[in-house]
């Protein structure tokens, strides 16, 4: 298997399902953009550096994701309407143990 | 008034190579940029870190490359007009552009280009109801002049180093500092944040961490912010100034409403020519443009700058002949009387008799 399923709702609370692949390194961010979820300039600012919070999302499916860095935590620590399901997308990549995680970007 | 050949606004890293090239051609620049330092992205959002993929070049810093870029272009003599914003442009009946920035700096040009990348650096401002009614009634985004909150009463919010440093600043000018941050630990530089630490315990600054700054209040000016802890509760701290430093994010902004094609944010070229907008004379180069196929890479920018540049110098003068020159060839010869030229291959004589061998009869 080389793509998995995401569930995403977008800024306008449209709900999106897209495939993504897990062997070219991407992150969650960078599928958001693929896609053109967001608005270009609205997501991803900072390259996907955790320097930006452009990438907020709420995961609200119980999918074990990788531990949240320093950059990360300290990032949100600044970020507006964060909650405690708040990542940063670009901080999150794309692996198979992913499949159905169900999202929602945050407001800008 | 200010006057130019090639107004450019954004002087990020492509805007500065517009006036390398610009030079070239023996037109003058004028760069505008809202922020206070010319380098774009490459200054404010990662000056420290590398860059892998400039050609020739294995590695280099973001700050680097800004460094050598202003090098590069400083025989060329471009004028600044930096911590300003382009706001409104108007064309005139000779043809020229008059660009005006939020302070009512006026530039003239033939021709303008748009090099403003994912637009102009703005503060990020925290989503609190009514803020925008105290904004410069007591909410203040950046610092423009210390001096203006001597002896009053300042709440700062956030926890990078224009943060802290502001805090550490304003200690001895207002007349109390509280610094709101949502965690204990800060992401600004270690010295700033051991200073910080330090004027807490001798009582100079109010440190107030774990706590968010949830309501202002105030009739008409700011009186007092309510500032809401994880587990204490909320309280409410009287005060003058309240000044959120939550860093900045790009927005198109004003350019958005000059009349030209917008499209996901960016502006719409002919990448099959000149990299020209919709506005004859108004070009858009970098970041800030988009095309079929366009990536936004700071050596795509330096190409369509190049380019961009050759046909300005025919729009500026018509039927005036030129062909490209390589620099190794033609030097580079700067406004500021500076000339670099290649060195001439030299052409070393040899003083032997030639040894002809005698002819034998
Ligand atoms: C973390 C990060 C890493 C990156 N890594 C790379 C990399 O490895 N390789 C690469 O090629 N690229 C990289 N980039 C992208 C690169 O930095 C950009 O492509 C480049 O900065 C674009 O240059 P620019 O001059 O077009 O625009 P910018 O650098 O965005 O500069 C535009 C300037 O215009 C100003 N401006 C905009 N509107 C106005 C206005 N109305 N009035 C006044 N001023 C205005 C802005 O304040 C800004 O300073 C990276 C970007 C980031 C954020
Ligand atoms: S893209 Fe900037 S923090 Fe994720």
């Amino acid at each position: 298997m080389s793509d998995i399923t995401l569930h995403i709702t977008d800024r306008e609370g449209k709900q999106h399902q897209v495939l993504a692949p897990i062997d070219m390194a991407m992150n969650l961010m960078e599928v958001i953009r693929s896609y053109e979820l967001a608005p270009e300039g609205t997501i991803g600012v900072c390259g996907g550096m955790a320097m930006c919070a452009s990438c907020q999302c709420y995961i609200t499916s119980d999918h074990e994701l990788s531990a949240m860095g320093d950059d990360e935590d300290i990032m949100l620590a600044e970020a507006f309407h964060v909650e405690d399901n708040s990542r940063l997308g670009c901080q999150i990549p794309i692996t198979e143990q992913l499949d159905g995680l169900i999202l929602e970007l945050a407001p800008e | 008034m200010i006057h130019t050949d090639i107004l450019i606004i954004g002087a990020g890293p492509v805007g500065m190579f517009t006036v390398f090239e610009a030079g070239l051609l023996k037109l003058r620049c004028h760069l505008i940029d809202a922020l206070p330092q010319a380098g774009g992205q490459c200054s404010e959002i990662y000056p420290k870190k590398p860059i892998y993929d400039i050609p020739a070049f294995p590695e280099v810093l973001a700050g680097d490359l800004i460094h050598n870029l202003a090098a590069q272009i400083k025989p060329f003599e471009p004028g600044y007009t930096l911590g300003e914003r382009a706001e409104t442009i108007e064309k005139q009946e000779d043809g020229h552009f008059i660009v005006t920035t939020n302070r009512g700096t006026k530039h003239k040009a033939p021709i303008v280009f748009i090099a403003g990348g994912l637009g102009s650096f703005e503060p990020r401002k925290p989503p609190i109801e009514n803020i925008a009614s105290y904004e410069d009634h007591g909410v203040e985004y950046i610092i423009r002049d210390p001096e203006f909150y001597r002896n009053k009463r300042v709440v700062i919010s956030g926890g990078g180093d224009s943060a802290l440093d502001w805090s550490i600043f304003l200690v001895d000018i207002a007349s109390e500092v509280s610094l709101v941050h949502r965690r204990n630990d800060f992401r600004g530089a270690l010295d700033s944040v051991e200073k910080v630490v330090e004027l807490t315990k001798s009582g100079k600054i109010n440190l107030i961490t774990e706590a968010e700054v949830k309501e202002i209040h105030g009739d008409g000016h700011l009186s007092s912010v309510t500032i809401e802890h994880k587990t204490e509760g909320s309280f409410v701290k009287e005060c003058d100034h309240f000044i959120p430093l939550f860093g900045l994010s790009p927005k198109l902004g004003p350019i958005g409403n000059w009349g030209l094609d917008i499209e996901k944010n960016a502006i719409k070229v002919n990448n099959a020519l000149d990299y020209s907008t919709n506005i004859p004379g108004v070009y858009a180069i970098g970041d800030v443009n988009t095309y079929p196929g366009k990536l936004k890479l700071i050596l795509c920018g330096f190409h369509e700058a190049t380019i961009a540049v050759q046909y300005a110098y025919k729009l500026i003068n018509p039927g005036k002949k030129y062909v490209m020159k390589y620099t190794t060839v033609g030097g580079v010869e700067g406004f500021d009387g500076t000339k670099k030229v290649a060195k001439k291959s030299e052409i070393i004589k040899i003083n032997i008799e030639p040894k002809i061998p005698a002819l034998e009869v």
